[in-house]
């Protein structure tokens, strides 16, 4: 046992940069949800950024533009899926399915080109003395950009959601979509603009992969971190603080696990990588058993089509 | 009107022998043949073979298809559709071929680094990596400054622990004071998780990244970390022009149209067959510039005495990690042991997952 050989303060900033992809999908994910949506298709729309960011930042030279690229890749995809599911009156679920499968199969074709390619580096954000405090700096304060401002972004979704009158509309209608009708707002307005919010974050999440954690294009590299942002909204309990801390607790599990393995501990690794998923489960149970959907805060009308007529 | 029907039926007629003499193969495969590494080497085989035979074979490709049910529906699918042979290039497909294989005994199955063999109609192949690893050991032994070799594992199999044996074996022979870290990752293709592991050998102290992971991240972060990596199944030197050293570079040409020549033939058996440097079907990629003269003429050295069976990378003595006999002095390891091996040699510090 060599557990001197793991410097928390490493691990820590490991961790942050591990659950930035998640963070990014799920914060979006729960916005959906929360005006009443699921979009199943966050891997779809997470894949679709990852490689039209990078196409982006290889021809243009600049990450951040790749980014704002991958923002765009996943709306178009959104945008695909608000078409089907609140013009064309689809089943979500199924429809989200078929995005995710529509968007791994069509990257595959766009990224052939860009496989083996390096991409333009995302630079640290300078935060001069910050970066220097001994432990804090090393965990905190030397990242890129997208670190922080998924943090940020946490923020404003909170905020936006709580306090602004456009985040109680959503939430209305994503709580009660006849009544919100009756009260004279746009359910497919709204529905349609948070979905095209999901999209562009989930494209975020997916370009953090392909430009700084991995950072190359390789089909189907995204591999499942849209299902765990799926599971991190439920986990959350559609609440973006703890959404925050769901993605930084999955995150912190698969970068403590690889620490320990490296280091030489004997744990048992199938049963620390189902953890995320075990604790999702745990607390579905647990908030379920409660006082019914209330406990749960799911969003009243999730899942549920709406049309005027109804 | 008449002239039409003759030409019609004429036509049917000639186009039903020629139809016939076309021989298909199909393929599955476990990753995307995007993957710069496993699936990769496979479908480069494929496209070989495919050119050899030119319009007598015909060749279909399914990717990323999981075990199980996935992989029998796909496979069913193929039989149904006249396939003659299938190669599926997964170890995890066991199961799945030999529950389609008996229900279709007029097909061909190739099943790639499996040991399951129910049925008359099915052949297995495999290549002997662990002769690749030996010639990783050694390099990764003489080029370490930090005497720590970081290992990204997939699954606890034979193959794999076979090749973590023979890479800290023939390190060892040159650095004694070697030290294996390894990481399991669960998976064959995970560029995110194998980044992360990457990171994490190199904080530890390794600066020698050796993966058994089919996916080209870890070459990358060790790329910009400055460390020195080994490719997989694939040359990864575009990944990682300072890094990567070599690769074991995996070849199923020559025995993919071999194969699929036997089934033109009609001389095609059920078979198992285990090749290494020997058949041409494992290489390696062209050495790393920074690999001083001497190791790269001691590395192609070791690569010609196991192609010409002169040196076995498993020759004792050998103990288990528990410290109790394996291979006494001079004995070679028999295929039997290697093909079920379920220890870690002696040295070895980790605990090996069941």
């Amino acid at each position: 046992m060599i557990l001197g050989s793991i410097n928390p303060a490493v691990l820590m900033a490991a961790l942050m940069v591990a659950a930035t992809p998640i963070l990014l999908a799920a914060i979006g994910e729960l916005v959906v949800e929360k005006s009443g949506v699921l979009n199943l298709g966050v891997e779809g729309m997470m894949i679709m950024g990852a490689c039209i960011g990078f196409i982006v930042a290889v021809n243009t030279g600049s990450p951040l533009i790749g980014f704002a690229g991958a923002a765009l890749g996943g709306m178009a995809l959104a945008l695909l899926f608000a078409l089907l599911t609140q013009a064309l009156m689809t089943n979500q679920v199924a429809s989200g399915l078929a995005l995710t499968l529509f968007g791994l199969g069509l990257t595959a074709l766009l990224g052939q080109q860009y496989v083996g390619i390096t991409p333009p580096r995302t630079p640290r954000l300078d935060l001069g003395p910050l970066a220097e405090i001994p432990f804090f700096g090393r965990a905190f304060f030397r990242h890129d950009i997208v670190v922080y401002l998924s943090i940020l972004l946490v923020g404003a979704v909170w905020w936006f959601l709580k306090y602004s009158r456009a985040g109680m509309i959503l939430r209305a209608v994503g709580e009660n979509h006849d009544a919100a009708h009756a009260l004279g707002y746009s359910v497919k307005r709204v529905r349609l603009l948070a979905i095209v919010f999901g999209g562009a974050c989930a494209g975020l999440g997916g370009a953090y992969l392909s430009l700084i954690r991995v950072p190359q294009w390789t089909e189907g590299m995204t591999v499942g971190a849209g299902w765990i942002a799926l599971a991190l909204v439920v986990f959350a309990s559609w609440r973006p603080w703890r959404a925050l801390a769901g993605a930084y607790l999955f995150g912190g599990v698969v970068v403590l696990q690889l620490n320990l393995q490296a280091a030489g501990v004997r744990i048992p690794v199938e049963y620390l990588s189902m953890s995320p998923y075990l604790i999702t489960i745990l607390v579905l149970v647990i908030i379920s058993s409660g006082k019914g959907r209330g406990s749960l805060n799911a969003p009243g009308s999730l899942n549920r089509p709406f049309h005027a007529s109804s | 009107m008449k002239k039409l029907l003759t030409a019609a039926v004429l036509s049917a007629a000639l186009a039903t022998p020629a139809l016939a003499d076309t021989t298909k193969a199909g393929f599955i495969y476990i990753g995307p043949v995007g993957d710069f590494g496993w699936t990769a080497g496979h479908d480069r085989a494929r496209r070989e073979m495919a050119e050899h035979f030119g319009d007598a074979v015909e060749t279909t490709i399914v990717e990323n298809v999981d075990y199980g049910a996935d992989a029998e529906r796909v496979m069913t699918q193929m039989a149904l559709s006249g396939t003659d042979v299938i190669f599926a290039a997964s170890f995890g497909y066991g199961p799945d071929v030999n529950a389609v294989a008996g229900r279709f005994p007029n097909v061909a199955f190739q099943h790639a680094t499996g040991y399951i063999q129910d049925h008359p109609n099915i052949s297995l192949y495999d290549a002997r990596f662990y002769e690749g690893r030996a010639v990783l050991g050694h390099i990764a032994g003489k080029m370490t400054e930090t005497n720590t070799v970081g290992y990204i594992a997939s699954f606890p199999i034979p193959a794999v622990i076979a090749g973590i044996n023979s890479a800290y074996l023939h390190a060892k022979a040159v650095n004694p004071d070697i030290q294996f870290r390894i990481i399991w990752t669960y998976s064959w293709f995970d560029p995110a998780l194998e980044a992360d592991a990457a990171e994490t050998l190199i904080e530890q102290g390794a600066d020698v990244i050796m993966q058994h992971t089919d996916s080209t991240a870890a070459i990358r972060v060790a790329e910009d970390a400055g460390v020195m990596a080994f490719g997989q199944a694939s040359d990864m030197t575009q990944f990682g022009p300072n890094a990567h050293l070599t690769a074991i570079v995996d070849r199923w040409a020559p025995y993919y149209i071999s194969r699929v020549q036997a089934v033109i033939d009609g001389t095609w058996e059920a078979q198992n067959s285990w090749l290494g440097f020997a058949d041409g079907i494992i290489e390696m990629a062209p050495w790393n510039d920074r690999m001083p003269a001497e190791l790269q003429a001691e590395a192609d050295a070791l690569v010609a005495a196991i192609a010409a069976g002169e040196y076995h990378p498993f020759t004792g003595p050998i103990n288990r990690q528990d410290g109790t006999p394996w291979l006494a002095e001079g004995e070679v390891a028999p295929d039997g042991d290697l093909a079920t091996m379920d220890f870690y040699v002696e040295g070895i510090t980790a605990d090996l997952p069941n």
